[in-house]
């Protein structure tokens, strides 16, 4: 970070929208990582910045929401009950649709994670706040524990066995050799398609919404309605994303576990 | 592009880390399993309602179905009761009937005998009262008794004649 950013970042609290000359606007502004209380363990940088404290508030309203809302644990149901008991029920029938009753061990992992890109894509919908999946290191440190965690559970339950995952059946032996490095990089590719689909999704759509923000104030009281108009509809457009996103990450990781388990 | 600037990358893999383990432990500890005692709670309470409603309901058939065989039972009963009465009624009125029958014909028979018996009488008298009406004629008329004996003959002849 340098000093100019450093500046800038106090300066804008609110993520790009303070004008900076040009578009008076910069519409990357908002991705930007300032550190909140520098930490250093052990060589490490372990700061404690923007980005982990909405890692934090997320977890925390996560716990609230499954925790503190089954607090009555009723009958019958009230209005946050309902959503985490919904939540459960939707993360439980993604495993059992997709994994079958051997996905039941990893169900506490797949909702954990489903809840957590969920909130994260959602909290970025509020407005001053920082989105933490629209950074490719946290998709792509989500995306390579699944696929490294999903590749050794595959070595776990079927042995070296697990290698005939890449050798498709039913194919003339002489495209087999073609086809099993086709799968095997296809394979490879799974974490980086896993994490730059979610990661490129939610940069792509917070940066739409700060260029149209920017057009707004740009064009003023005169001609600002039509790209205001604009981000209302975008920003519908993008709690829609947040979530489909949350599900895609989800199901994904479902269909990976299904593949260790059962191999097709 | 700050998503590129790697000095970021080890806090946030760290935070990452932290927040993601710790909330694992949360979900998998406490939530989930909250969460499924509940749903399981409800979902064994509805399947116990239906038993029970199931049970009430078949208990309520075959209430029903005891009601109507008593009903038919009573009704058949009802029938078999109405029927011996309407029997025994009939029998008793054509017993009194045929009693009263029998007394007015005793009665009428009686009655035609002491008629009979009046007329006999009467026509027993007639001559009598011939013999005496004409014995008072002919003494009003002669000024003297008429002869007894020959007035019951000429009223005897006369009777017959």
């Amino acid at each position: 970070m340098s000093a100019a950013e450093a500046v800038h970042g106090a300066a804008a609290a609110v993520h790009g929208a303070a004008p900076s000359g040009g578009l008076a606007i910069d519409p990357m502004h908002q991705f930007h990582i300032s550190t909140i209380y520098p930490l250093h363990i052990g060589g490490f940088d372990v700061s404690f910045t923007n980005s982990a404290m909405w890692m934090v508030i997320v977890a925390a309203a996560i716990s609230l929401l499954t925790i503190a809302g089954m607090g009555k644990r009723s009958l019958v149901p009230g209005r946050w009950q309902s959503v985490a008991e919904l939540s459960y029920e939707f993360v439980s029938n993604m495993l059992r649709d997709n994994v079958g009753d051997a996905g039941k061990r990893f169900f506490p992992f797949v909702f954990t994670l489903f809840m957590f890109v969920l909130f994260c894509n959602m909290g970025g919908m509020l407005p001053y706040s920082f989105t933490v999946t629209s950074h490719i290191i946290v998709t792509f440190g989500l995306a390579m524990f699944i696929f490294l965690g999903v590749t050794v559970l595959g070595f776990a339950v079927h042995g070296l066995h697990f290698f005939h995952f890449f050798v498709p059946k039913g194919v003339p032996a002489a495209l087999l050799p073609l086809l099993v490095v086709i799968e095997v990089i296809s394979y490879l590719t799974r974490p980086i398609s896993l994490s730059v689909r979610l990661f490129a999704n939610m940069m792509a759509g917070h940066t739409m919404l700060k260029v149209f923000a920017g057009f707004v104030i740009a064009m003023g009281w005169a001609g600002g309605f039509l790209p205001l108009a604009f981000m209302v509809a975008f920003t519908g457009l993008e709690i829609l994303v947040a979530f489909l996103q949350a599900y895609v990450f989800a199901i994904l990781t479902c269909i990976y576990l299904n593949d260790a388990l059962h191999m097709h | 592009m700050p998503q590129l600037d790697f000095a970021t990358f080890v806090p946030q893999l760290a935070w990452l880390t932290i927040v993601f383990v710790v909330l694992y432990v949360l979900m998998s500890r406490i939530a989930l399993p909250r969460i499924a005692t509940v749903l399981e709670g409800r979902r064994e309470r509805i399947a116990g309602d239906l038993d029970k409603a199931a049970q009430s309901k078949a208990q309520t058939d075959a209430a029903i179905a005891a009601y109507e065989k008593a009903l038919a039972e009573a009704r058949a009963k009802a029938h078999t009761i109405a029927q011996a009465t309407r029997d025994k009624l009939a029998s008793e009125t054509e017993a009194k009937r045929v009693a009263i029958e029998a007394q007015l014909n005793e009665k009428i028979a009686k009655a035609e005998a002491a008629i009979k018996a009046t007329k006999e009488t009467a026509l027993a008298n007639v001559r009598t009262v011939a013999v005496d009406v004409a014995g008072a004629i002919v003494s009003q008329l002669l000024g003297e008794d008429a002869d007894k004996a020959a007035t019951e003959r000429a009223v005897d002849a006369a009777l017959k004649g």
